[in-house]
């Protein structure tokens, strides 16, 4: 443990500093304390990253500050202090008061933050409203003032939008701006850019530091990403399971860590990889899938009230995968790239084009003589959550399949134990229920069902987007590993480039249901040729491509 | 903490009693009341009528329209001297079991339509819902009624009406939850295993809308038990000798002020046993509510 840094000077002039603060959690649960004996001070005018994976108490850390822990979780000991005054002794009333008005947040969805029934204008003004600032129309003026800064495109207009109408990014800037209103003094980010894509991510951060800078502002920042801590950090502070590893300036602690937890997650940041990989098959093979012009759209509303919406979800698609090679498809939402994958299983049905696998056409196949061939194209879904049955155990979820294309159960038995281990499950999990294992272990289970029937194309779908990066590099290491054992060829769809590089031979740049560049993950990331292509890599935080 | 919800149920397996949903449902005071009321009252009518010194049917012209406690007649006699406690009892055996077995003659006819319907989507799915909607816009006591005059009313027979005319509101709500279900990942998993539609839907789909199901079979019972009442009440129901709690209403009315009793006893019991299961519901509705867990 390391200790504070802080001398009583430093203390006095933090805007927000915390002093040995714990927090119980409630009996029962997998420890006893969302975050123990913590201190850390936030210096007025920086921005101070806190990073930690999925448990490490960094959201209950920024919910004890404002005042917003459910009533099961108590503070009980330490101190928070915003500029001189200690919340913990003053009244809920004086807290409200200052929510906002010095302190201020913002959260990770937006969506969900935001109240869809009202107009992003009257959000904002209710802020300054329930704070008893100015009249209405300089209440109203200050909104429109506060739209432009945050750099949304017509604010008048965007004053009497509802959130549904924008985009994930612009109603992040709306929070922002929510948050903004009252000119507070510190501002709170709880991983305001992990549900936005790379290149709306990387304009909000930068509109962050932006007004950071022009109001002197202390931000406290908390994320999951190194990348992000790289891009905006002044200082970092590292959390695991509820205390701090490790805290100090961003250089120092991106460059040189000292705690061995902090190396283990920086080393398991994805990297874009200049290099390509050396292909696991020799080429010239004859390729095992050859995806010809493939076309989904997508309709929706009515077309006899003329309202249809027509979206091109895949507009013709072509490309080639050698046996035992993985391609990479990667692209932001709604890319059309999770619709690509689906239509190589055929869990979708594509309306034109043809999907050549193994010298057939797929694509215009029935599913009644699709079905024998299923078993040699296998998919690992993007939740492991959602993609186990909840109510099934591991050994039914692994031996249905099988069972259903006839294989005898004691085998398909066997051959799941053998395979739970092979993904570094005990056998023992075989007997047991989804929800008894973490999150990168059911993802172990979800390959492991895809391996039950030693596929021959085996498409993942986001599989690691989900998962904290200490999980996500295992997971990466286990899906090489098996490439190399079984010589399965993958179609690895992602979000994430630097996921990409690491484990592709090949990259495929999929924009608005069109494939815009494809070629070695060397070409893409040092010379990329298509503009979006481009600011794509430019885009992904804490990387410069080529270093 | 994230997914315990209301998998806990089937997968607990050892432990179901400490999951999440057992405390909330035991935190339910009135379901614990209603559960307490439904086995003493079900263990009465199983084995009470043994232990009785009167046979139901059994006539004391002697003793009729004796008062509660008078003699061995706990519950007093009916007009024709019968002991109304041995034909509570005997009645509450038909009644509870009618209820019973339409509940799951109707779960059952409702939770295919509403799996079908719900998997299947598109036109099948459609016409399903239209033909639920359609028996909901019946107004099902007069189909009731008239199919309980024109056929022969026996025990089973009123069961299996019972349950044609309660099965819709189990496949509206098996719908709905069907809906939700299709989208996840696991189904798309399923079809990618090459399961047949009939697996996917049976073994994968339902076993995860146990929950909603439960409440609204809980619900039916006692709904069931309700209507078997009045269609016995107004005549068209389970006919006497053989006894059940609506018929014995009927038979009660005509002596209302010299004989309270008569109604007040099974009226009593319907209550009991309509609230008892309407408690258990609305218990088992909280305990299993998915929404109440994070995600």
């Amino acid at each position: 443990m390391i200790s504070a840094p802080a001398s009583p000077a430093a203390a006095h002039e933090a805007a927000l500093s915390i002093n040995s603060l714990t927090v119980s959690l409630p009996k029962g649960m997998e420890r006893g304390h969302a975050v123990r004996d913590i201190s850390f001070d936030l210096i007025p005018g920086q921005i101070l990253c806190i990073i930690g994976e999925s448990g490490s108490g960094k959201s209950v850390t920024a919910n004890a500050i404002m005042g917003l822990l459910p009533a099961s979780i108590r503070v009980t000991s330490g101190a928070i202090r915003v500029g001189a005054t200690d919340i913990m002794s003053i009244e809920r009333s004086e807290l409200r008061d200052m929510r906002g008005r010095i302190v201020s947040m913002i959260f990770q969805d937006p969506l969900s933050a935001l109240n869809p029934l009202m107009t992003v204008g009257a959000q904002i003004v209710e802020v300054m409203t329930s704070h008893g600032v100015g009249t209405p129309s300089e209440r109203r003026a200050r909104a429109i003032e506060l739209l432009t800064e945050v750099g949304l495109p017509e604010p008048s207009v965007m004053f009497n939008q509802y959130p549904f109408r924008l985009s994930g990014g612009q109603r992040q800037r709306v929070m922002i701006a929510m948050a903004l209103a009252l000119e507070p003094s510190v501002l709170i980010a709880d991983e305001p850019t992990t549900a936005l894509d790379v290149t709306t991510q990387a304009q909000i951060l930068k509109l962050i530091r932006d007004i950071q800078r022009r109001k002197n502002m202390s931000v406290m920042f908390i994320t999951h990403d190194f990348g992000v801590v790289a891009e905006i950090a002044d200082s970092v502070v590292v959390m695991e399971k509820g205390s701090i590893v490790e805290q100090g300036g961003a250089e120092q602690v991106l460059k040189n860590p000292s705690h061995p937890y902090t190396k283990r997650l920086i080393a398991s940041v994805p990297h874009m990889i200049g290099q390509d990989r050396t292909p696991l098959s020799a080429s010239g093979a004859e390729p095992i899938l050859r995806v010809q012009n493939l076309v989904k759209t997508y309709r929706s509303g009515s077309r006899l009230f003329g309202r249809e919406r027509v979206v091109q979800a895949v507009n013709d698609v072509s490309f080639d995968l050698l046996p035992g090679r993985t391609l990479g498809v990667v692209g932001e939402s709604g890319s059309g790239k999770s619709s690509l994958g689906r239509l190589l299983l055929k869990l979708m049905n594509s309306d034109s084009g043809k999907i050549i696998f193994e010298g057939q056409d797929i694509a215009s196949m029935p599913e009644e003589k699709f079905r024998a061939l299923r078993p040699k194209l296998q998919m690992i879904f993007q939740d492991p959550f959602a993609s186990l049955n909840p109510r099934s155990t591991i050994g039914h979820i692994l031996t249905v399949g099988p069972c259903a294309h006839g294989v005898p159960y004691e085998k398909a038995k066997a051959d799941a134990q053998a395979l739970l281990k092979q993904v570094g499950l005990d056998a023992g999990a075989f007997g047991r229920y989804p929800h008894e294992f973490s999150g990168g272990q059911r993802q172990r289970v979800g390959i492991a069902r895809a391996l039950m029937f030693k596929p021959k194309l085996l498409v993942a779908d986001e599989s690691v987007s989900a998962l904290d990066v200490s999980i996500q590099a295992q997971i990466l290491k286990l899906l090489e590993q098996i490439q190399r054992d079984t010589g399965v060829s993958m179609v690895f769809i992602t979000h994430d480039l630097r996921v990409a590089s690491q484990i592709c031979d090949e990259i495929a740049v999929m924009q608005k249901g069109k494939i815009v560049e494809r070629g070695p993950p060397s070409r893409i990331f040092l010379n990329p040729q298509s503009a979006y292509t481009r600011e794509l890599v430019a885009a992904i935080p804490g990387e410069k491509p080529g270093v | 903490m994230n997914a315990i919800s209301a998998t806990a149920i089937a997968s607990g397996r050892s432990r179901w009693w400490r999951s999440r949903a057992t405390q909330r449902f035991m935190r339910h005071r009135l379901a614990l009341i209603g559960i307490l009321l439904i086995t003493v009252l079900a263990l009465a009518c199983a084995f009470g009528p043994y232990l009785l010194p009167y046979n139901p049917l059994q006539i004391d012209i002697r003793a009729r329209f004796s008062p509660p406690f008078t003699g061995n007649h706990y519950l007093g006699t009916d007009p024709l001297g019968r002991d109304l406690a041995a034909r509570l009892l005997e009645a509450g055996r038909i009644s509870l079991l009618v209820g019973l077995f339409a509940m799951i003659l109707s779960t059952f006819i409702g939770a295919v339509i509403g799996v079908v319907a719900g998997y299947r989507g598109g036109w099948l799915g459609n016409a399903l819902m239209r033909f639920v909607d359609a028996f909901l816009a019946f107004p099902s006591i007069f189909l009731v009624l008239a199919m309980a005059a024109l056929l022969q009313p026996s025990p089973v027979m009123i069961t299996v009406i019972i349950a044609l005319t309660s099965w819709m509101e189990v496949s509206r709500i098996v719908e709905a939850e069907v809906r939700s279900l299709r989208e996840r990942e696991f189904v798309l998993a399923g079809r990618m295993l090459g399961l047949s539609g009939t697996h996917i839907m049976f073994r994968e789909i339902l076993p995860n809308a146990v929950g909603p199901i439960i409440v609204a079979a809980t619900l039916t019972v006692a709904r069931a038990i309700l209507t078997e009442s009045y269609i016995s009440f107004l005549g068209y129901g389970i006919q006497p000798p053989l006894p059940s709690w609506g018929n014995m209403l009927n038979g009660a009315q005509q002596y209302l002020e010299s004989a309270p009793w008569l109604a007040i006893v099974p009226g009593v019991a319907i209550t009991m046993a309509v609230t008892s299961f309407n408690f258990i519901g609305d218990g088992l509705r909280d305990a299993l509510d998915v929404r109440n867990d994070h995600h």
